[in-house]
């Protein structure tokens, strides 16, 4: 069974999002889809500064056996990339809500997350 | 949609996290743990793979050897008991339509037999092939595929697992040799053959047999630091290795020259496809197999395009993250006048361009024991 933790809000495809004190919003990938990917090898992720629209394909992940778009989970300007993942990547199978984060946003709608899948949803739709 | 065919195993897989997919009709594990741990286990201990969806065809009577000869790339009717030869099955145009290992075995009163292993997605048109050139008489023509089950150890402990099961010595076997042997009390087969680049064996026994064979091979993994192998990384192994791949590398628009297979191919008898692939080898201006290294760290993948300045000039068949050498290679085929080492090529991922290098094959190869 996948983990899936009750405080974070989800999107369909398969990422995760948490609110900060300071209103940016970070974003990882969910620990079904670290599992679907299986060992992942090399992360892309988008420029500091880049405004995107939701659904935009801003990151890459490069697993053994295919290459996965990560897309932009609401609209905003990405304000932080977890610069660790570049010589760490496998950090987003061993540890994919905590250490292997990959990018934080300012959220052009600041109330974006009261609209996206609980966990309780999200884990709904893994079954 | 049909059901798939499972091997006698796919019930351990299933209980062991085995991932099964859908593998050319065969429910198969494609990964129990991890990809890069397990192929990691098969090059510094053992691998056990369940490769029971390879088909097993056995070929009886006295016209068996000329028969085969007729059929395949290379002379097997001079094979003496014992010897394994790799060839291929071509088409009149010389497009490739399997690659097999062709064995020549004895059964214990020393009638001599032939074995044919081919690859599990080509087990239907293969038979079809041969039943439709069968001769009148001399050849029996039997399918063993579901009634045997195949298991490739693999690695530089494999011979060590292995060797307690079977009453012949693995280690004064040649590579490329193999025999009848009794598995827990039954006929069964060990080769010393394997598709990992790795010093191993693989076992075919009745399918009766096949879990506790399996499960006492598997139980003795740990101790070795072996590992349960899936698909994923018999995949990246065989690549490493430089080993081609039906459906990628060979394909029936594919002959052997250009597959870089020369050495699977002898001219010296006759064989569907000969003329051919002999104007092939004159010819000299097909699209030739190459290994690629990229140079950056996104790795090619099947299909993606292979250009220099604004032309495409080939088409990538196999690509991946090598855990060995820890860099992206790949395999695919260019034009000849750039599959020279140190040629540098672009390969499109997405609109966007990336650099890769010609590179020599395999991209792996063992250290061999003298």
């Amino acid at each position: 069974m996948s983990n899936i933790p009750t405080e974070l809000k989800y999107v369909e495809s398969h990422e995760w999002l948490r609110k900060e004190a300071d209103g940016t919003i970070t974003v990882g990938i969910t620990d079904f889809a670290q599992a679907a990917l299986g060992d992942i090898v090399f992360i892309e992720l988008p420029e500091v500064d880049t405004e995107v629209e939701a659904d935009d394909d801003i990151a890459v992940v490069e697993s053994v056996k295919a290459a996965s778009d990560v897309y932009a989970p609401i609209a905003g300007k990405i304000v932080a990339v977890n610069e660790d993942l570049a010589d760490a990547p496998e950090k987003a199978n061993e540890d994919p809500y905590g250490d292997a984060w990959f990018f934080r946003m300012e959220p052009t709608d600041p109330n974006v997350l009261d609209g996206l899948m609980s966990a309780e949803d999200y884990a709904a739709k893994c079954e | 949609m049909t059901s798939l065919l499972k091997t006698p195993m796919h019930d351990w897989h299933a209980a062991h996290d085995g991932r099964m997919v859908d593998f050319t009709g065969w429910s198969m594990p494609v990964q129990y743990s991890s990809i890069i741990d397990e192929h990691n286990a098969t090059r510094n201990a053992a691998g056990l793979f369940d490769v029971s969806h390879m088909a097993r065809f056995r070929f009886d009577g006295d016209q068996a050897g000329p028969f085969l000869d007729s059929i395949v790339t290379r002379r097997v009717e001079n094979l003496k008991a014992g010897q394994i030869r790799y060839a291929m099955v071509t088409k009149e145009d010389g497009g490739n339509l399997d690659d097999i290992l062709v064995y020549r075995l004895a059964d214990a009163q020393g009638q001599l037999y032939y074995w044919v292993v081919v690859n599990a997605g080509n087990r239907e048109k293969i038979a079809s092939w041969i039943r439709e050139r069968l001769p009148e008489s001399g050849v029996t023509f039997t399918d063993l595929t579901l009634e045997t089950a195949m298991i490739a150890v693999q690695g530089p402990k494999a011979i060590e697992l292995a060797q307690p099961l079977v009453d012949v010595t693995l280690s004064e076997m040649k590579y490329y040799s193999g025999c009848e042997t009794q598995i827990l009390g039954q006929q069964s087969w060990v080769s010393r053959t394997g598709y990992t680049g790795e010093d191993g064996c693989e076992i075919t026994v009745p399918a009766e047999i096949a879990v506790e064979v399996w499960r006492t091979l598997a139980d003795g993994l740990a101790a070795i630091g072996g590992l349960p192998c899936g698909l994923g990384c018999r995949d990246t192994l065989r690549l490493e290795a430089a080993m081609p791949l039906y459906g990628h590398e060979l394909s029936e628009q594919i002959n052997p020259i250009q597959a870089d297979l020369k050495f699977a191919v002898s001219m010296d008898h006759e064989f569907i496809g000969k003329a051919a692939i002999s104007a092939s080898i004159e010819d000299g201006k097909q699209m030739k197999r190459v290994g690629l290294q990229m140079q950056g760290r996104r790795a090619a993948r099947e299909h993606y395009t292979i250009h220099l300045g604004d032309q495409q000039v080939g088409e990538v068949t196999s690509g991946s993250f090598s855990p060995t050498l820890d860099i992206n290679i790949a395999m695919g085929y260019v034009q000849p006048e750039l599959a020279e080492p140190g040629t540098e090529l672009e390969i499109d991922i997405r609109g966007k361009r990336h650099l890769a290098t010609v590179v020599a094959l395999p991209f792996y190869s063992r250290k061999r024991k003298t």
